[in-house]
């Protein structure tokens, strides 16, 4: 993970055995090393993956620690209640929306994100693609830079370039199309363009993994079936494409609903996410089992996307192949 | 379509002018430029003058000096690098560990392997982040550099893997026979044979692994405690405080050393392939 968005795996189980191993060859060979090598591994992550998630699930059925650190032990469904109702000093219940809202808008600024990426990937693979082979792979290293850069410094940079005495705001102003700097950092805008910048490798290599593969006498062949260039583009090669697409939209999306950074430094506030509301309550709001509560919230709809899109991809598509986030490498 | 235009197509040979789309090389060079212009505008203001950092002044070299001779900002990379160079060797006897296991690991326990090293890139970070944080709280490990650092083996080990993998599936299995033909025992060949041939994807998982742990933010930030405080967690301290140039000269740091290690470790998966 690393960074939220730090490459979403579609974990290449199936590939190995894809890979000419027949049951035979599988048998263990001398020399070859054996299982129990991967055992420390193994436990390890199940320590540190696996545990830390039961230790969340389990708090969201907790009390609230009196100071606010920790929880006590005991159990209630208040967390997940608090969802939707705020209960008011008095034991009152009212439903009170500002979470719906806030789940609501973490949507709405993933599917803005993957649009957007979608929008711009396409293209860029496709050119990729069609450069020469030595050239590519340069150009798609070149893709690749941003992601393994600081995303909290990638985040920043926005800072910089969108506020008010900003790059933008500076050069329209010289120019003169404004007078008034136009204000767009701390807006649901910024939070959104910062998305669109940390995600946009994860949707143009999927993307070009498949269009890669794409073969063009097949374009050549609508051309010579008498279609233009858009037909072609819109019946023939996008659908060929269409796997990386699936994968791209998966590693944008599921990302981008859990980011944090983006939308705690460039939304100021007026723009929270999910994750923002689930740091707060580890922090100054000091209600651990509501923010784990938000946390499985957070897991399921995570794991429901994955679903959804692995049924859609099974249908979609021929065998895809890489285009995960193995191909980040 | 006419038949002249076939012919002119025909004399073009199979071109790239079938394979081009109108406007798709715009928008790369658009794309590129966004990309990287962000990147470039940190570093550009590094070298301000103003401490306003986006209003320009003049060139100055000064941000550096003063960012470097920082103490708290030279004991964050310090913990930094502590950490960085813990998680990194772990995480990659750890996955090394893995790859070689994943190879002769039956078909169940190769999938649920793979749910859990896939696992802490799905997960949304700051899950991992208050995952583990309440898993230290709980079992009172105290937080701080080491709670750091066992969170960061985790989610290093994924990338740690990707090219020893990679590497390790290249692997002709005819040579370990070879090996074990004229003698060697498990022991030696793995000294001797599989070790050598897997080295540059140890040497490039172990760079991507380090990197990873330098640049991560969010969960060093729930993990660090009052010592524990990394580059990452002190530079976003310093956003939230008074954002100077400062905050540029230590971006661009950073930046030029992921960049650069990433560089190597693209180098060395490439090479002899």
């Amino acid at each position: 993970m690393a960074t939220p968005g730090r490459a979403t795996a579609i974990p290449a189980p199936e590939s190995e055995e894809a890979s000419s191993t027949s049951p035979a060859r599988r048998q263990r060979q001398a020399g070859q090393g054996s299982w129990w090598s991967g055992i420390p591994g193994f436990v390890y992550l199940i320590a540190l993956v696996l545990f830390p998630l039961i230790i969340i699930l389990i708090y969201s059925f907790l009390s609230r620690a009196k100071l606010g650190v920790g929880v006590k032990w005991e159990f209630t469904l208040t967390p997940y209640t608090e969802l939707l109702y705020s209960e008011s000093l008095s034991g009152g219940r009212s439903f009170d929306p500002t979470y719906l809202q806030i789940i609501a808008n973490s949507f709405w600024y993933a599917i803005i994100t993957s649009i957007v990426c979608l929008v711009l990937a396409i293209p860029i693979a496709m050119w990729l693609a069609t450069r020469p082979p030595e050239r590519r792979t340069l150009l798609v290293f070149a893709v690749t830079i941003p992601f393994w850069t600081s995303l909290l410094i990638r985040t920043y940079s926005f800072i910089i370039i969108l506020n008010d005495n900003g790059p933008i705001n500076g050069a329209l102003q010289a120019v003169g199309i404004i007078d008034e700097p136009i204000p767009m950092l701390y807006t649901p805008f910024a939070t959104v363009v910062g998305l669109v910048y940390t995600f946009l490798p994860f949707m143009i290599l999927p993307i070009y993994a498949s269009a890669e593969r794409f073969d063009f006498r097949l374009a050549e062949a609508a051309y010579d079936l008498g279609a233009g260039k858009w037909t072609v583009l819109r019946r023939v090669v996008l659908p060929s494409v269409r796997p990386g697409v699936i994968a791209g939209l998966v590693l944008v999306f599921i990302p981008a609903l859990g980011s944090y950074l983006a939308p705690e430094l460039l939304g100021g506030g007026k723009s929270s996410m999910i994750a923002n509301v689930i740091a707060a309550q580890f922090g100054a709001s000091r209600n651990w089992p509501f923010g784990a509560a938000l946390s499985v919230l957070l897991l399921v709809i995570t794991l429901l996307v994955l679903v959804v899109f692995a049924l859609v991809a099974k249908r979609a598509s021929r065998a895809t192949g890489r285009g995960g986030w193995e191909s980040l490498l | 379509m006419t038949q002249e235009s076939l012919t002119r197509r025909s004399r073009r040979g199979v071109g790239a002018g079938l394979r081009d789309f109108p406007t798709f090389r715009a928008v790369s060079y658009i794309v590129f430029a966004f990309l990287y212009l962000p990147l470039v505008f940190v570093v550009a203001y590094s070298f301000n003058s103003n401490r306003v950092v986006s209003v320009w002044r003049g060139f100055t070299f000064s941000w550096y000096s003063e960012v470097l001779g920082n103490d708290a900002i030279q004991r964050a990379l310090f913990n930094s690098l502590r950490i960085g160079f813990v998680a990194t060797i772990v995480s990659v006897v750890l996955a090394t560990g893995l790859a070689i296991g994943l190879l002769t690991m039956a078909r169940a326990g190769r999938t649920f392997a793979w749910t859990l090293i896939g696992a802490p890139l799905i997960i949304p970070e700051i899950v991992f982040a208050i995952g583990t944080l309440s898993l230290f709280v709980q079992s009172r490990i105290p937080l701080g550099v080491n709670a750091i650092t066992l969170a960061h083996i985790a989610f290093c080990i994924p990338f740690a893997l990707l090219p020893i993998r990679a590497r390790l599936r290249g692997v002709d299995p005819a040579v370990y026979e070879a090996a074990a033909d004229l003698g060697a025992n498990e022991w030696t060949i793995f000294r001797r044979i599989t070790m050598p041939l897997l080295a540059p994807g140890i040497v490039a998982g172990a760079l991507l692994a380090f990197i990873i742990s330098l640049d991560d933010f969010i969960v060093s930030y729930f993990l660090a405690g009052p010592g524990g405080t990394t580059l990452p967690v002190y530079i976003f301290g310093m956003i939230r405080n008074a954002i100077t140039p400062g905050v540029n000269a230590l971006s661009t740091l950073m930046l030029i050393a992921s960049i650069l290690i990433v560089s190597l470790s693209y180098l060395l998966a490439r090479k002899r392939r």
